[in-house]
């Protein structure tokens, strides 16, 4: 019984990021402002990573975990230098 | 050591001392001297030693295994031509290294001159002892190579560049030509072994591919040889060096054609197609080379042309075909050798004496020189063939082959005509050559005042032409020995009979050459008056000049043609051309299934779709597809659409099983993040209004046509995909692998036994080609100059820094240190942080997902991170990066992981693996993989490292050239 309803809240947590991505998705398609797809990148790869915790979950292994750190660690170096470029106009000054 | 060692010592000796010579330091020129010296000296040595062991008759060979599998060795053969040809090189190798030390200039880098000549004399040697006829035309293209280098060694003269970019045109397209020729040898014998090939002299002349091999083999023999129509060569060839056309154009270089005709000689000759394709090409060379060299007014153009005719001679001699024909040819080619590169010496002489060439202008120097006057007489009268001079002996036979019945065809019958048509010319320019340099008044207005040289230059010479008059006078006693042994290499059968005696009492030949001389005199004086009016060139031919052929030729196919070619079919702009590859690639990607009407999915069921997955492709696609439209005119919004395509990829792999993947991509992501924001700053802006209202239907239809094309390609690629996805898998590689992984790699990760153990050589490959784009980056943006639009501070810094200044109590750059003040410091923080990560996912990669190429990228991250928080100054004032160096400790210590295997006797990249106990961490896996891991880690980082701050450093010279610019105003 705890097996099925543990599956059932996987699917269900993964249904939920995904369309959480999606709505990161939308804000980096639509805009308006540069900041706001930022923003939306950020959160798209926050959601990214909790998704691969629920595989990681779901599969019983760390190494999904690993792929998640991986983000948790170096996923804010793209953030970073778009809002850098945003700010100064280039990268690395 | 055995004689067959002895073989390879003498073929390697001359390379390992031009090794050396070009190590020397530049004005070092008696070392070098000594050193090819001692080269050439131990080549004669060895060759002296091998003489006894040829007298049974057997060949001496060295053998090594090559590539066995294609019925390739490495094969070293010495008989007794090869061992006549291979004395020749050495003997006057050695007398033109004394011979070169002291014509060569101070002034000039004598040490590389000296490493040319040794590689050259190296694959000369290369081309003689060859017992593989494949080893031989790769020798033969090595001299085509270093001659190259030799007749160009002055570069700074265009004449030089032109004669040496010349000679290795056609000597180099003649050594094509003769590797298709010895294929379809190889093809017909089914070896390329010389032994075999010598003995399957009937297989290859009733084979249907003998004419063209045969063909194709002349034409690299011809070119070579300087035989006519590609004879112009080798008097452009004179702009190099004396002592390298004394060597090059008397005892190698030229002689290599004639030793190739002599080695399949007795395979080849004796047919109709060999005698009317050889015969002709030789007696027009013979005639017009002797024609031309009488009108010359420089004095090595005079010796060039007379080498020319006397290949001509040798050739002819050869396509004659039979035996006695064949004897007189390889002693003419001794005889040649010997007074030829006297006469060349001679003539370095008198130009470095006198300073001039010019026939015109010398005259009368035997008042100022005459020893040196004396020997080039001698030497003259051999290359006249006066007798008592070893020429006059060669020519004998000549004469007495010329008579003799071959074919019996009007060629044959008329040949005594010719033969002696071209005594008297040789006796003509001989004559010349001597009355017109060393009698007559004395020089008026020479560049130097003429003396004999230095006693040690004039030494070849004085041995040379000692030779000459040993061998003229008593023939039989001298060089008797030596023929016999190299006739016995060239024709297996028991030689004819022939006698060197120097008289043979009044017969035909003997009359041809007192005609020749007699006429050769008459000629001469007739001429006289035409020659000192001072026109160069002989009448007629003189418009006629191969040279201009030559380059209307190659102007036609390099530049012509190239360019109508490139105007038809190319372009430069990046559209079109990505539309033709993508089209080609769809049809040639389409084309088999369709002949194979294979087209079709295949009948494995589909794996449900989990809902999540749906979705997360939903969002992919619709980051994807909004790229590529924003891509065009909102870059940055594309890039972030990018990154947002990517990282649902990276999710995929991750959701289908491959989290080593999904990492090792995440990191890639990260990284072209960055690179492309970087790269960003510099594109051009934006073009707003191309077409004010709308844009005209033709671009309209383009950009349809584009998208049409993009779409077929990538829905064709999904459905090649699907329809190898549902057919079951059919015996693959990856079995191998999952089985061999722990047994025989020792790890567990089994792409990264792949990447490191199983694939090392191919891993070794890539990570050379990462290291060479890396270092081309860098190269390209060394030079690269930004668009003007793109120079200037981008706007936001100038708004900031206005700001900073108009502000009293702010200083510039107060703005960015206050809104980088703690991602500054967390990013300073994380440095050892993301450290510490790629060192984990670097040590556990053998067994884990991981590795060096992930630790790699995440280090550089974590290198790039400084950058943007502090400013490549500040980085570079706290932190030795040095990438160039990380990349070049990462190749080598790969290599040097590589090769430490053959110290075990075990195959290149072979690892090694075991369990090592360690202190507080416990067992660990150590594979000698891992330390060529380590180079892969090392080349990444430093690769990537590069390329993002070569790119970085951009904004520091752009912003040191506004300054610059400004301080200018």
């Amino acid at each position: 019984m705890s097996v099925a309803i543990l599956g059932w809240s996987i699917t269900l947590a993964q249904v939920l990021l995904t369309l959480a991505m999606g709505c990161a998705a939308l804000r980096f398609i639509r805009g308006p402002r540069a900041q706001d797809r930022i923003i939306g990148l950020d959160t798209f790869y926050v959601n990214a990573m909790l998704l691969l915790v629920t595989l990681g979950i779901r599969s019983g292994t760390t190494l999904y975990f690993e792929a998640a750190l991986v983000i948790g660690l170096l996923g804010f170096v793209g953030t970073v230098a778009l809002a850098k470029f945003l700010m100064r106009g280039e990268v690395i000054e | 050591m055995s004689h067959g060692t002895l073989l390879l010592v003498a073929l390697l000796l001359p390379f390992i001392g031009s090794l050396a010579a070009g190590f020397l330091p530049t004005h070092a020129r008696n070392t070098a001297a000594i050193l090819a010296g001692s080269v050439a000296v131990a080549g004669i040595g060895i060759s002296v030693w091998l003489y006894t062991s040829l007298a049974d008759g057997a060949p001496v060979q060295f053998w090594l295994s090559w590539l066995p599998m294609l019925g390739l060795d490495f094969t070293l053969r010495l008989d007794g031509l090869a061992w006549l040809f291979a004395l020749l090189i050495f003997g006057i190798g050695a007398l033109v290294v004394l011979y070169a030390r002291y014509y060569m200039s101070r002034e000039d880098p004598v040490p590389r001159f000296f490493s040319f000549l040794l590689a050259f004399m190296g694959s000369m040697v290369g081309i003689v002892l060859s017992g593989n006829l494949i080893q031989l035309v790769f020798f033969w293209e090595l001299t085509s190579l270093f001659s190259f280098l030799l007749i160009g060694y002055w570069h700074h003269t265009a004449s030089a560049r032109d004669g040496a970019r010349m000679a290795l045109t056609v000597t180099g397209t003649g050594g094509l030509c003769l590797l298709v020729g010895v294929l379809l040898i190889g093809r017909i014998v089914g070896s390329y072994d010389i032994d075999q090939v010598l003995e399957s002299r009937d297989l290859i002349i009733q084979s249907d591919l003998y004419v063209p091999a045969l063909v194709l083999i002349l034409l690299g023999a011809f070119t070579k040889s300087a035989q006519f129509p590609f004879h112009f060569w080798l008097p452009h060839a004179m702009t190099a060096p004396t002592p390298v056309s004394a060597y090059l154009h008397s005892a190698t270089m030229v002689k290599a054609g004639i030793f190739l005709l002599m080695r399949l000689w007795p395979v080849m000759s004796g047919t109709d197609a060999w005698f009317y394709l050889v015969v002709p090409a030789g007696l027009v060379t013979l005639l017009l080379g002797a024609f031309i060299a009488i009108f010359q007014q420089d004095l090595k153009g005079l010796l060039a042309y007379s080498t020319i005719s006397h290949l001509g001679l040798i050739t002819l001699l050869l396509g004659l075909g039979s035996p006695l024909a064949a004897v007189a040819a390889i002693f003419h080619t001794l005889n040649h050798a010997i007074f030829k590169a006297s006469l060349f010496m001679a003539a370095g002489i008198i130009d470095h004496e006198t300073g001039t060439r010019d026939l015109r202008k010398l005259s009368g120097l035997y008042r100022y020189m005459p020893i040196t006057a004396t020997l080039a007489m001698v030497a003259a009268a051999a290359m006249a063939g006066v007798p008592l001079v070893n020429g006059f002996i060669s020519k004998e036979m000549f004469f007495a082959e010329a008579v003799a019945e071959h074919t019996g065809s009007l060629l044959d019958d008329s040949l005594p005509y010719w033969a002696t048509l071209a005594g008297v010319f040789s006796v003509t320019y001989s004559l010349r050559f001597i009355l017109g340099v060393f009698f007559g008044p004395p020089p008026v207005n020479l560049p130097h005042r003429p003396h004999e040289p230095a006693h040690w230059m004039r030494f070849p010479i004085e041995l040379l032409v000692l030779i000459c008059l040993l061998i003229g006078i008593v023939p039989s006693l001298t060089v008797g020995p030596l023929l016999a042994t190299a006739v016995k290499g060239l024709l297996d059968a028991t030689p004819p009979y022939y006698s060197l005696a120097l008289w043979h009492g009044f017969n035909l030949p003997l009359m041809m050459s007192l005609i020749a001389m007699a006429g050769g005199v008459v000629l001469y004086l007739g001429l006289r008056r035409y020659l000192e009016s001072g026109i160069e060139g002989p009448p007629i031919l003189r418009d006629f000049k191969g040279q201009r052929i030559f380059e209307k030729v190659l102007a036609t196919l390099s530049w012509q043609w190239a360019r109508a070619g490139e105007a038809t079919l190319g372009t430069r702009r990046l559209q079109p051309q990505m539309r033709i590859v993508i089209t080609l690639a769809v049809v040639a990607a389409l084309a088999p299934f369709i002949a194979n009407g294979a087209v079709g999915t295949g009948d494995m069921p589909g794996t449900p779709l989990p809902p999540g997955f749906a979705l997360l492709w939903l969002v992919g696609g619709i980051c994807a597809l909004g790229a590529a439209y924003q891509a065009k005119y909102h870059r940055f919004a594309a890039l972030v659409l990018v990154g947002g395509a990517g990282l649902v990829t990276c999710v995929t792999f991750a959701w289908l099983s491959a989290p080593d993947l999904a990492v090792t991509q995440l990191l890639v992501e990260i990284v072209t993040t960055v690179l492309l924001l970087l790269g960003l700053r510099w594109l051009p802006k934006r073009i707003e209004n191309v077409y004010p209202s709308r844009p005209p239907l033709k671009v309209l239809l383009r950009r349809y046509i584009d998208l049409t094309i993009a779409c077929a390609l990538g829905g064709l690629m999904a459905f090649l995909a699907y329809c190898l996805m549902t057919r079951p898998l059919t015996q693959s590689v990856s079995r191998f692998f999952v089985e061999r992984a722990y047994s025989e790699g020792g790890g567990t990760n089994i792409i990264n036994v792949i990447l490191v153990d199983f694939r090392g050589f191919d891993t070794m490959g890539e990570i050379v080609v990462l290291c060479l784009a890396g270092l081309t980056v860098f190269a390209l943006l060394r030079r690269f100059r930004p668009a003007p639009e793109s120079i200037e501070q981008p706007e936001q810094q100038r708004i900031q820094h206005a700001y900073d200044v108009a502000t009293p109590d702010r200083s510039p750059g107060d703005t960015v240190a206050d809104y980088m003040l703690i991602p500054r410091l967390i990013m300073h923080w994380l440095f050892p942080v993301i450290a510490v990560m790629a060192v984990y996912l670097f040590m556990r990669g053998h067994d884990l997902p991981g590795g060096g190429f992930a630790a790699g990228i995440t280090l550089s991250i974590a290198f790039v991170v400084q950058y943007m928080a502090s400013g490549t100054r500040w980085v570079e004032d706290h932190l030795r990066v040095l990438p160039l160096r990380w990349m070049g400790m990462g190749l080598l210590t790969s290599c040097a992981t590589g090769m430490g295997s053959w110290w075990f006797g075990y195959p290149f990249l072979t690892s090694h693996f075991q369990y090592v106990e360690l202190p507080y961490i416990g067992k660990v896996p150590a594979a000698s993989a891992l330390v060529f891991d380590l180079g892969v880690f090392a080349l990444v980082v430093g690769a990537t490292v590069l390329i993002l701050i070569a790119l970085a450093h951009q904004s520091l010279r752009s912003s040191r050239a506004a300054q610059a610019s400004e301080g200018g105003e």
